[in-house]
């Protein structure tokens, strides 16, 4: 607003005034720097400076070997890692044209939903605490710790797991752990869910903080490059996993749950409903998964297991090249997006025919929601921008790489 | 039939010629690999082609503006558009390339979220958007210098920074690496290695002008580099 229109009081000039949200705010999900312009409490104006927490991880993915490049996935979105390695293992894949066992491709889908399931309990758990609620956290943070617990059990670390591997995946699971998950799912998972949600859902504080705020047409969202619940939320059943299903997705029997407003409780009820989906996705592979090689038998992809190194002489010397040289993928560049929990994560791998990756660009999901935050969050209340900035569902690691 | 599998889209069969009918005027190239349809498009046609793939082929949304740079090529940079038709659940990738001093032309016009996709390039690659009115740097620190994803940056960059104490502050300093930077590349030599393997140099054949070993000792240059080598070690040795 422009000084000679601002209101006056008594002969004093009102003005805009510019603070900074963050970057050490607690809702704005990391270090996220926002240079707001405020009228009174309304904001006219957001800046989102990113970048605070960039590492150069796609320069240094270019010094590393294909494999060695791997774990970087993990420390991402280090919400939901399972997942973004998913796509960079299938962008291997598609550029050496390689078959995953079938099993592998169950164990894979099974612990990307488990991923997103683990993901959402945070996102919606931080969501409801952003906007006043505190006990919905406390329930939902102690599911996600079981879904930690299951990822350390397939592959022994909690977070940074590294189990996806071009081929395959690292490990074969234990069979009790596939039992357990089922058992959980069963009798623990959606009791406390439930529970949780039911002080949320129907909450008259949390509607009146959430419904109507930054809606977003449809138009709007497909011309900003949003995708997974954010563009449903906008009533677009647009998901990756169903219009061009990868590993065994096309098996799987789910709906794409949508929104009809397109505000930030949309956006909220569409992981609420996404949870459910995933529930059904994990007790499908539960009982589908066949038997058999949970990574590629192509040696010179794939490593041979650890006793069979011991023992013959062409395990050996796979083991040593591929642990030492990597394996070669063929000269070419491919695009390879998938569903993760925040959206369409992509991985851009141009490859120059060695064992490295020529270039690896990767299309974080935050970054063109962020973008929008300036139109969405025009003409609401400051408090608003926390309820915003929580149904964008933003990790640094992931938008500032 | 692929055997990887990768999110399988809707089919690339015809697509390729219905691209080229329409757009083939303003493209260098069409081309299908790996299953992915690749458009090179001439650089101050960029804005026009997309606009046609988004209006009359319904790729409504940007996903991605990548770049790349390729040093040893005229035009080094390349700037990869992905884009993505809901309708038809298809993916095209567009490119034009460019060097440091052309810019190329925004398509901020078309999409709203394409201003901090060309930011982020221009920020890692120092590629210019003519017409993109933000053109900030958006992922490196406040008053960074260079373009940390060109082939020629180090690594390791040239700026370390540390909290002083003294002043109160972060302060910014050159890099100093403890030790050097290690690169193991592990290519096997008879595969495709472009360099000289450590040790190989020895067998390399000898000069063509044979010279008698009290001529090379009174080369200048040689001469006294040996001796300050000598003398630096030599006080190692008394201390």
């Amino acid at each position: 607003m422009k000084l000679e229109e601002s209101p006056t009081t008594d002969g004093n000039v009102i003005t805009n005034y510019t603070i900074n949200f963050g970057p050490q705010h607690p809702a704005a999900h990391g270090v996220l720097r926002m240079v707001m312009e405020l009228d009174g409490e309304v904001i006219e104006r957001v800046d989102p400076h990113v970048g605070l927490l960039h590492r150069g991880t796609e320069k240094l993915i270019e010094q590393k070997t294909y494999l060695q490049a791997l774990p970087y996935f993990d420390r991402l979105d280090y919400c939901s890692p399972l997942c973004q390695e998913h796509s960079y293992v299938l962008a291997i894949e598609k550029l050496l044209d390689l078959e995953v066992p079938l099993r592998a491709q169950y164990l894979r889908v099974l612990f990307a939903e488990l991923t997103r399931i683990c993901n959402h309990m945070l996102n919606m758990g931080a969501h409801v605490l952003d906007v006043g609620a505190f006990t919905p956290n406390l329930w939902i943070m102690d599911l996600r710790e079981d879904c930690m617990n299951f990822f350390e059990r397939a592959s022994g670390a909690r977070m940074h797991s590294a189990w996806f591997r071009p081929g395959g995946v690292h490990q074969d699971v234990p069979e009790k752990l596939l039992v357990d998950i089922g058992d959980w799912l069963d009798n623990r998972f959606f009791q406390l869910f439930d529970d949780a949600m039911s002080l949320v859902m129907d909450n008259r504080i949390f509607k009146q903080r959430n419904v109507d705020i930054a809606v977003v047409s449809r138009d709007d969202a497909i011309a900003w490059g949003f995708s997974g619940p954010m563009i449903r939320a906008a009533g677009i059943p647009w998901d990756i996993r169903k219009s061009q299903p990868y590993d065994v997705y096309d098996r799987m029997e789910f709906d794409i749950p949508v929104g009809t407003n397109s505000d930030c409780y949309d956006r909220f009820m569409v992981r609420v409903k996404e949870v459910r989906e995933s529930a059904k996705i994990i007790k499908q592979c539960l009982r589908d998964m066949p038997e058999g090689p949970i990574a590629s038998t192509d040696g010179k992809v794939s490593p041979p297991k650890r006793g069979e190194m011991k023992q013959t002489m062409e395990a050996l010397i796979h083991h040593f090249k591929l642990y030492t040289e990597g394996f070669h993928v063929p000269k070419g560049e491919v695009y390879v997006a998938t569903e993760s929990p925040k959206g369409e994560f992509g991985v851009y791998l141009v490859s120059d025919g060695t064992n490295k990756p020529y270039r690896c660009k990767i299309r974080p999901t935050a970054f063109s929601h962020l973008q929008a935050m300036d139109m969405m969050s025009k003409g609401h209340m400051l408090p608003d921008a926390t309820a915003i900035l929580g149904a964008i569902d933003v990790v640094f690691g992931e938008c500032d790489r | 039939m692929v055997a990887h599998s990768a999110p399988k889209y809707a089919s690339n069969e015809g697509v390729l010629d219905a691209l080229i009918a329409s757009v083939s005027v303003w493209c260098e190239s069409a081309r299908e690999e790996h299953g992915e349809i690749i458009l090179t498009t001439k650089r101050d046609q960029i804005e026009t082609v997309l606009r046609t793939l988004r209006d009359d082929h319904q790729y409504q949304q940007l996903m991605e503006i990548a770049g790349a740079d390729y040093p040893e090529r005229h035009e080094r940079f390349e700037v990869v558009y992905m884009l993505l038709s809901l309708t038809k659940n298809h993916r095209i990738m567009v490119k034009v390339s460019t060097d440091e001093n052309t810019p190329v032309p925004t398509v901020t016009t078309l999409w709203p979220n394409a201003g901090w996709l060309e930011r982020e390039v221009f920020d890692m690659f120092g590629v210019t958007f003519a017409g993109n009115k933000d053109l900030r740097r958006i992922l490196t620190d406040y008053g960074f210098e260079g373009h940390p994803f060109r082939k020629d940056f180090p690594m390791t960059g040239y700026t370390e920074l540390r909290y002083s104490e003294d002043e109160k502050r972060v302060v910014y300093e050159p890099v100093e690496l403890a030790q050097d930077m290690r690169t193991f590349d592990f290519l096997s030599p008879w595969e495709g290695s472009d360099y000289v393997l450590p040790g190989d140099e020895k067998a390399a054949p000898p000069e063509p002008e044979p010279e008698t070993d009290e001529e090379v000792e009174e080369e200048p240059v040689d001469g006294v580099a040996f001796e300050i080598e000598h003398a630096d070690r030599s006080e190692e040795g008394e201390n």
